[in-house]
Protein backbone atom coordinates (compact mmCIF):
# COMPACT_ATOMS: atom_id res chain seq x y z
CA UNK A 1 0.00 0.00 0.00
CA UNK A 2 2.74 2.36 1.04
CA UNK A 3 4.73 1.70 -2.12
CA UNK A 4 1.71 1.99 -4.33
CA UNK A 5 0.88 5.41 -2.90
CA UNK A 6 4.45 6.51 -3.32
CA UNK A 7 4.41 5.38 -6.93
CA UNK A 8 1.12 7.17 -7.60
CA UNK A 9 2.40 10.43 -6.19
CA UNK A 10 5.61 10.18 -8.11
CA UNK A 11 3.83 9.50 -11.36
CA UNK A 12 1.49 12.41 -10.71
CA UNK A 13 4.43 14.70 -10.10
CA UNK A 14 6.14 13.52 -13.25
CA UNK A 15 3.06 14.09 -15.38
CA UNK A 16 2.56 17.50 -13.84
CA UNK A 17 6.13 18.51 -14.46
CA UNK A 18 5.93 17.10 -17.94
CA UNK A 19 2.79 19.08 -18.70
CA UNK A 20 4.43 22.27 -17.45
CA UNK A 21 7.75 21.78 -19.18
CA UNK A 22 6.44 20.40 -22.44
CA UNK A 23 5.87 23.78 -24.15
CA UNK A 24 9.30 24.93 -23.03
CA UNK A 25 10.97 21.84 -24.47
CA UNK A 26 8.98 22.13 -27.65
CA UNK A 27 10.04 25.76 -28.01
CA UNK A 28 13.74 25.03 -27.59
CA UNK A 29 13.99 22.07 -29.93
CA UNK A 30 13.59 23.30 -33.48
CA UNK A 31 11.84 20.98 -35.89
CA UNK A 32 14.06 19.81 -38.74
CA UNK A 33 11.32 19.87 -41.36
CA UNK A 34 8.93 22.75 -41.91
CA UNK A 35 5.51 21.71 -40.74
CA UNK A 36 2.71 22.01 -43.23
CA UNK A 37 -0.29 23.37 -41.33
CA UNK A 38 -3.15 20.91 -41.29
CA UNK A 39 -5.95 22.09 -43.58
CA UNK A 40 -8.92 23.62 -41.80
CA UNK A 41 -11.67 21.01 -41.84
CA UNK A 42 -14.42 22.02 -44.21
CA UNK A 43 -17.89 21.70 -42.78
CA UNK A 44 -21.02 22.04 -44.73
CA UNK A 45 -22.09 24.85 -42.48
CA UNK A 46 -19.80 26.99 -40.43
CA UNK A 47 -21.31 28.83 -37.53
CA UNK A 48 -18.14 30.84 -37.13
CA UNK A 49 -17.60 34.26 -38.62
CA UNK A 50 -14.73 34.29 -41.12
CA UNK A 51 -12.51 36.40 -38.87
CA UNK A 52 -12.72 33.92 -36.02
CA UNK A 53 -12.28 30.96 -38.33
CA UNK A 54 -9.06 32.50 -39.60
CA UNK A 55 -7.74 32.74 -36.07
CA UNK A 56 -7.07 36.47 -36.15
CA UNK A 57 -7.42 36.84 -32.43
CA UNK A 58 -7.29 33.40 -30.84
CA UNK A 59 -6.31 34.63 -27.38
CA UNK A 60 -9.38 36.78 -26.94
CA UNK A 61 -11.47 34.76 -24.55
CA UNK A 62 -14.58 36.73 -25.37
CA UNK A 63 -14.64 35.25 -28.85
CA UNK A 64 -16.61 32.11 -29.13
CA UNK A 65 -14.89 28.77 -29.22
CA UNK A 66 -15.25 27.13 -32.61
CA UNK A 67 -18.32 24.97 -32.89
CA UNK A 68 -18.76 21.97 -35.08
CA UNK A 69 -22.44 22.03 -35.95
CA UNK A 70 -24.79 19.06 -36.27
CA UNK A 71 -22.97 16.77 -33.88
CA UNK A 72 -24.66 13.47 -32.99
CA UNK A 73 -26.44 13.63 -29.62
CA UNK A 74 -23.76 11.62 -27.83
CA UNK A 75 -21.20 14.29 -28.69
CA UNK A 76 -23.10 17.56 -28.56
CA UNK A 77 -22.25 18.65 -25.00
CA UNK A 78 -25.91 18.97 -24.07
CA UNK A 79 -26.77 15.28 -24.03
CA UNK A 80 -25.01 13.22 -21.39
CA UNK A 81 -22.63 10.84 -23.18
CA UNK A 82 -22.76 8.47 -20.20
CA UNK A 83 -26.50 8.08 -20.73
CA UNK A 84 -27.19 4.97 -22.79
CA UNK A 85 -30.12 6.62 -24.54
CA UNK A 86 -27.97 9.41 -26.00
CA UNK A 87 -26.36 7.06 -28.49
CA UNK A 88 -29.72 5.60 -29.55
CA UNK A 89 -31.08 8.99 -30.62
CA UNK A 90 -30.90 9.85 -34.30
CA UNK A 91 -28.06 12.15 -35.37
CA UNK A 92 -29.44 15.30 -37.04
CA UNK A 93 -27.41 15.02 -40.24
CA UNK A 94 -28.95 11.63 -40.90
CA UNK A 95 -32.39 13.22 -40.79
CA UNK A 96 -31.40 16.25 -42.90
CA UNK A 97 -30.13 14.06 -45.72
CA UNK A 98 -31.79 15.20 -48.93
CA UNK A 99 -33.51 18.24 -47.44
CA UNK A 100 -32.99 21.59 -49.19
CA UNK A 101 -30.56 23.90 -47.43
CA UNK A 102 -30.48 27.62 -46.89
CA UNK A 103 -27.72 29.75 -48.37
CA UNK A 104 -26.43 30.92 -45.02
CA UNK A 105 -26.66 27.67 -43.09
CA UNK A 106 -27.89 29.60 -40.07
CA UNK A 107 -30.20 27.87 -37.65
CA UNK A 108 -30.52 24.24 -38.67
CA UNK A 109 -29.33 25.12 -42.17
CA UNK A 110 -32.48 23.48 -43.49
CA UNK A 111 -34.95 25.39 -45.66
CA UNK A 112 -38.00 23.97 -43.93
CA UNK A 113 -40.64 25.69 -46.04
CA UNK A 114 -38.94 24.64 -49.26
CA UNK A 115 -38.66 21.11 -47.94
CA UNK A 116 -42.40 21.15 -47.36
CA UNK A 117 -43.20 22.71 -50.75
CA UNK A 118 -40.96 20.28 -52.62
CA UNK A 119 -42.49 17.31 -50.86
CA UNK A 120 -39.38 16.23 -48.97
CA UNK A 121 -41.35 16.37 -45.74
CA UNK A 122 -44.85 15.25 -44.96
CA UNK A 123 -45.38 16.34 -41.38
CA UNK A 124 -48.80 15.61 -39.97
CA UNK A 125 -51.32 18.41 -39.50
CA UNK A 126 -53.38 16.31 -37.10
CA UNK A 127 -51.81 14.20 -34.40
CA UNK A 128 -53.36 10.91 -35.47
CA UNK A 129 -54.62 11.62 -38.98
CA UNK A 130 -51.89 11.46 -41.64
CA UNK A 131 -54.26 12.63 -44.40
CA UNK A 132 -55.39 15.92 -42.81
CA UNK A 133 -54.40 18.99 -44.80
CA UNK A 134 -53.57 22.41 -43.37
CA UNK A 135 -55.88 25.38 -43.82
CA UNK A 136 -53.60 27.62 -45.83
CA UNK A 137 -54.24 31.34 -46.19
CA UNK A 138 -52.32 33.09 -48.94
CA UNK A 139 -52.07 36.72 -47.96
CA UNK A 140 -48.95 38.87 -47.85
CA UNK A 141 -48.62 41.77 -45.48
CA UNK A 142 -46.07 44.44 -46.29
CA UNK A 143 -44.59 46.42 -43.46
CA UNK A 144 -42.53 49.54 -44.09
CA UNK A 145 -39.70 49.92 -41.58
CA UNK A 146 -38.74 53.40 -40.44
CA UNK A 147 -35.10 52.63 -41.15
CA UNK A 148 -33.42 52.26 -44.52
CA UNK A 149 -33.93 48.51 -44.50
CA UNK A 150 -35.98 47.01 -47.33
CA UNK A 151 -39.65 46.49 -46.67
CA UNK A 152 -40.78 43.41 -44.82
CA UNK A 153 -43.09 41.03 -46.63
CA UNK A 154 -44.90 38.76 -44.23
CA UNK A 155 -46.28 35.76 -46.09
CA UNK A 156 -49.26 34.14 -44.39
CA UNK A 157 -48.98 31.11 -46.67
CA UNK A 158 -45.65 29.87 -45.33
CA UNK A 159 -46.81 30.40 -41.77
CA UNK A 160 -50.22 28.75 -42.09
CA UNK A 161 -48.53 25.72 -43.62
CA UNK A 162 -47.08 25.08 -40.18
CA UNK A 163 -49.22 26.94 -37.69
CA UNK A 164 -52.82 27.50 -36.72
CA UNK A 165 -54.24 31.03 -36.57
CA UNK A 166 -54.57 30.78 -32.80
CA UNK A 167 -50.84 30.35 -32.38
CA UNK A 168 -50.21 34.00 -33.26
CA UNK A 169 -53.60 35.72 -33.08
CA UNK A 170 -54.51 37.52 -30.94
CA UNK A 171 -51.87 36.92 -28.27
CA UNK A 172 -48.72 37.75 -30.22
CA UNK A 173 -50.14 39.81 -33.07
CA UNK A 174 -53.41 41.69 -32.91
CA UNK A 175 -55.11 40.86 -36.23
CA UNK A 176 -55.72 44.45 -37.19
CA UNK A 177 -53.82 46.72 -39.53
CA UNK A 178 -51.55 49.14 -37.68
CA UNK A 179 -52.21 47.61 -34.28
CA UNK A 180 -48.81 45.95 -33.88
CA UNK A 181 -45.66 47.82 -33.02
CA UNK A 182 -42.73 45.66 -34.07
CA UNK A 183 -39.06 46.47 -33.77
CA UNK A 184 -35.88 44.46 -34.05
CA UNK A 185 -34.99 44.88 -30.37
CA UNK A 186 -38.23 43.20 -29.37
CA UNK A 187 -37.68 40.43 -31.89
CA UNK A 188 -34.13 39.76 -30.71
CA UNK A 189 -35.39 39.58 -27.13
CA UNK A 190 -37.90 36.94 -28.11
CA UNK A 191 -41.10 38.89 -28.62
CA UNK A 192 -43.33 39.26 -31.71
CA UNK A 193 -41.63 37.43 -34.61
CA UNK A 194 -38.88 36.49 -32.14
CA UNK A 195 -41.20 34.06 -30.38
CA UNK A 196 -40.20 31.61 -33.12
CA UNK A 197 -37.57 33.35 -35.25
CA UNK A 198 -34.29 33.05 -33.40
CA UNK A 199 -35.41 29.98 -31.49
CA UNK A 200 -36.78 27.41 -33.91
CA UNK A 201 -37.57 29.17 -37.16
CA UNK A 202 -34.71 30.79 -39.09
CA UNK A 203 -32.87 33.38 -36.97
CA UNK A 204 -33.02 37.14 -37.46
CA UNK A 205 -29.50 37.16 -38.85
CA UNK A 206 -31.08 36.06 -42.11
CA UNK A 207 -32.16 39.66 -42.73
CA UNK A 208 -33.11 39.29 -46.36
CA UNK A 209 -35.66 36.58 -45.90
CA UNK A 210 -37.96 39.08 -44.16
CA UNK A 211 -36.66 42.39 -45.47
CA UNK A 212 -37.20 41.21 -48.98
CA UNK A 213 -38.93 43.98 -50.91
CA UNK A 214 -36.96 47.02 -52.13
CA UNK A 215 -38.06 50.26 -50.60
CA UNK A 216 -40.06 52.56 -52.80
CA UNK A 217 -37.96 55.68 -52.47
CA UNK A 218 -40.18 58.73 -52.16
CA UNK A 219 -39.36 62.23 -53.35
CA UNK A 220 -38.28 63.21 -49.86
CA UNK A 221 -35.71 60.45 -49.84
CA UNK A 222 -37.77 57.84 -48.10
CA UNK A 223 -38.70 59.90 -45.06
CA UNK A 224 -42.03 59.71 -43.27
CA UNK A 225 -44.91 60.25 -45.64
CA UNK B 1 -0.39 34.64 3.79
CA UNK B 2 1.22 31.79 1.91
CA UNK B 3 3.75 31.24 4.68
CA UNK B 4 0.99 31.09 7.27
CA UNK B 5 -0.79 28.49 5.24
CA UNK B 6 2.41 26.59 4.85
CA UNK B 7 3.13 26.52 8.57
CA UNK B 8 -0.41 25.49 9.42
CA UNK B 9 -0.09 22.80 6.85
CA UNK B 10 3.22 21.71 8.36
CA UNK B 11 1.67 21.50 11.82
CA UNK B 12 -1.20 19.44 10.57
CA UNK B 13 1.17 17.25 8.67
CA UNK B 14 3.25 16.48 11.75
CA UNK B 15 0.19 15.52 13.74
CA UNK B 16 -1.01 13.10 11.14
CA UNK B 17 0.15 9.52 10.83
CA UNK B 18 2.31 8.95 7.81
CA UNK B 19 -0.19 7.08 5.65
CA UNK B 20 -2.86 9.73 5.99
CA UNK B 21 -0.25 12.41 5.46
CA UNK B 22 0.73 10.86 2.19
CA UNK B 23 -2.82 10.63 0.96
CA UNK B 24 -3.39 14.22 2.02
CA UNK B 25 -0.42 15.40 0.00
CA UNK B 26 -1.66 13.27 -2.85
CA UNK B 27 -5.04 14.92 -2.71
CA UNK B 28 -3.49 18.38 -2.61
CA UNK B 29 -1.39 17.56 -5.64
CA UNK B 30 -4.42 16.22 -7.43
CA UNK B 31 -6.42 19.37 -6.72
CA UNK B 32 -3.52 21.54 -7.87
CA UNK B 33 -3.11 19.63 -11.07
CA UNK B 34 -6.85 19.87 -11.71
CA UNK B 35 -6.84 23.62 -11.17
CA UNK B 36 -3.87 24.00 -13.50
CA UNK B 37 -5.59 21.96 -16.18
CA UNK B 38 -8.85 23.86 -15.70
CA UNK B 39 -7.00 27.14 -16.18
CA UNK B 40 -5.66 26.21 -19.59
CA UNK B 41 -8.52 24.19 -21.02
CA UNK B 42 -11.51 26.11 -22.29
CA UNK B 43 -14.86 24.42 -21.77
CA UNK B 44 -16.06 22.64 -24.88
CA UNK B 45 -18.76 24.60 -26.71
CA UNK B 46 -22.19 23.03 -26.70
CA UNK B 47 -22.91 21.87 -30.22
CA UNK B 48 -26.46 20.66 -29.89
CA UNK B 49 -28.92 21.43 -32.64
CA UNK B 50 -30.60 24.80 -33.15
CA UNK B 51 -33.90 24.74 -31.29
CA UNK B 52 -33.08 21.89 -28.96
CA UNK B 53 -34.97 22.63 -25.74
CA UNK B 54 -33.57 21.63 -22.37
CA UNK B 55 -36.38 21.19 -19.83
CA UNK B 56 -35.16 21.06 -16.28
CA UNK B 57 -38.06 22.23 -14.12
CA UNK B 58 -37.99 19.24 -11.79
CA UNK B 59 -35.47 16.77 -13.25
CA UNK B 60 -32.35 17.79 -11.36
CA UNK B 61 -34.16 17.95 -8.05
CA UNK B 62 -35.68 14.53 -8.69
CA UNK B 63 -32.31 13.00 -9.51
CA UNK B 64 -33.09 12.51 -13.18
CA UNK B 65 -31.15 13.87 -16.11
CA UNK B 66 -32.81 16.92 -17.64
CA UNK B 67 -34.98 16.40 -20.73
CA UNK B 68 -33.62 17.40 -24.13
CA UNK B 69 -36.39 18.00 -26.63
CA UNK B 70 -35.19 18.01 -30.25
CA UNK B 71 -37.40 20.40 -32.20
CA UNK B 72 -35.93 19.38 -35.56
CA UNK B 73 -36.83 15.73 -35.06
CA UNK B 74 -40.45 16.52 -34.26
CA UNK B 75 -40.71 19.14 -36.96
CA UNK B 76 -39.98 16.56 -39.63
CA UNK B 77 -42.96 14.52 -38.45
CA UNK B 78 -45.47 17.06 -37.17
CA UNK B 79 -46.37 20.64 -37.97
CA UNK B 80 -46.00 23.23 -35.20
CA UNK B 81 -49.78 23.42 -34.86
CA UNK B 82 -50.14 19.88 -33.53
CA UNK B 83 -48.24 20.56 -30.33
CA UNK B 84 -48.50 24.31 -29.99
CA UNK B 85 -52.21 24.64 -30.74
CA UNK B 86 -53.82 21.23 -30.17
CA UNK B 87 -51.75 19.98 -27.24
CA UNK B 88 -51.35 23.37 -25.61
CA UNK B 89 -47.58 23.68 -25.47
CA UNK B 90 -46.78 27.34 -24.83
CA UNK B 91 -43.97 28.97 -26.79
CA UNK B 92 -41.76 29.04 -23.73
CA UNK B 93 -38.96 26.74 -22.65
CA UNK B 94 -39.79 25.37 -19.22
CA UNK B 95 -43.03 27.33 -19.22
CA UNK B 96 -45.43 24.40 -19.49
CA UNK B 97 -44.98 22.88 -16.04
CA UNK B 98 -44.79 19.36 -17.44
CA UNK B 99 -44.44 16.47 -15.03
CA UNK B 100 -44.68 12.72 -15.43
CA UNK B 101 -48.20 12.52 -13.98
CA UNK B 102 -49.50 14.76 -16.75
CA UNK B 103 -47.61 12.79 -19.37
CA UNK B 104 -48.97 9.44 -18.15
CA UNK B 105 -52.46 10.95 -18.16
CA UNK B 106 -51.96 11.68 -21.87
CA UNK B 107 -51.27 15.38 -21.68
CA UNK B 108 -48.34 17.19 -23.31
CA UNK B 109 -45.73 14.61 -24.46
CA UNK B 110 -48.06 11.83 -23.36
CA UNK B 111 -50.51 12.62 -26.15
CA UNK B 112 -48.16 10.86 -28.57
CA UNK B 113 -45.62 9.13 -26.35
CA UNK B 114 -48.09 6.47 -25.27
CA UNK B 115 -46.88 3.52 -27.30
CA UNK B 116 -49.44 4.20 -30.05
CA UNK B 117 -48.35 7.29 -31.98
CA UNK B 118 -44.77 7.21 -30.67
CA UNK B 119 -42.80 5.10 -28.23
CA UNK B 120 -44.07 5.08 -24.67
CA UNK B 121 -42.84 6.87 -21.57
CA UNK B 122 -41.17 3.70 -20.35
CA UNK B 123 -38.11 4.68 -22.38
CA UNK B 124 -36.94 7.10 -19.69
CA UNK B 125 -33.38 7.50 -20.98
CA UNK B 126 -34.41 8.69 -24.44
CA UNK B 127 -35.92 11.93 -23.10
CA UNK B 128 -34.02 12.28 -19.84
CA UNK B 129 -30.71 12.36 -21.65
CA UNK B 130 -29.23 15.76 -20.83
CA UNK B 131 -26.13 16.47 -18.79
CA UNK B 132 -27.12 16.89 -15.15
CA UNK B 133 -27.31 20.52 -14.16
CA UNK B 134 -27.96 21.88 -17.65
CA UNK B 135 -30.17 24.95 -17.23
CA UNK B 136 -33.50 25.42 -19.03
CA UNK B 137 -32.79 26.83 -22.46
CA UNK B 138 -33.60 26.90 -26.13
CA UNK B 139 -30.24 25.97 -27.49
CA UNK B 140 -28.57 28.43 -29.88
CA UNK B 141 -31.48 30.85 -29.63
CA UNK B 142 -30.66 34.48 -30.35
CA UNK B 143 -31.50 35.37 -26.77
CA UNK B 144 -29.17 32.74 -25.40
CA UNK B 145 -26.34 33.85 -27.66
CA UNK B 146 -26.81 37.46 -26.60
CA UNK B 147 -27.52 37.12 -22.92
CA UNK B 148 -25.21 34.37 -21.78
CA UNK B 149 -21.44 34.92 -21.68
CA UNK B 150 -19.34 32.59 -23.77
CA UNK B 151 -18.66 29.19 -22.30
CA UNK B 152 -20.82 29.67 -19.22
CA UNK B 153 -23.52 27.30 -20.37
CA UNK B 154 -21.30 24.29 -20.49
CA UNK B 155 -19.91 24.79 -17.00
Amino acid sequence: MKHLLKFMHLSLLVTLLGALLNPAIAATSKPTTTKVPAPEPVYKYSTRPAAIAGGTNPFNRLLKVAKVPHQPPSNDEIHDPTNQGSSILQPPLEAYDGLPQTETGLGNGVHWVKALDDGHLKPRWERTDPTAEPMVMDMNIVRVPKSSMPDVVFPHRQHTLWLACSNCHPDIFIPRRGANQINMAAIVLGQKCGVCHGKVAFPVSECKRCHSQPKKVAVNGGGPN
Amino acid sequence: MIEECFYKYKEREEKMPSLIRRTFIGRMLFVWSLSIVAFFVDPAPAMAEYGDVVINNYSDAAGMRPVVFPHWFHRIRFRCKVCHADLGFKFKAGGNDINMYKIIEGKFCGACHNGKVAWSVKNCILCHSGKPGTPIQIHESTQQELAVPTGFLTK
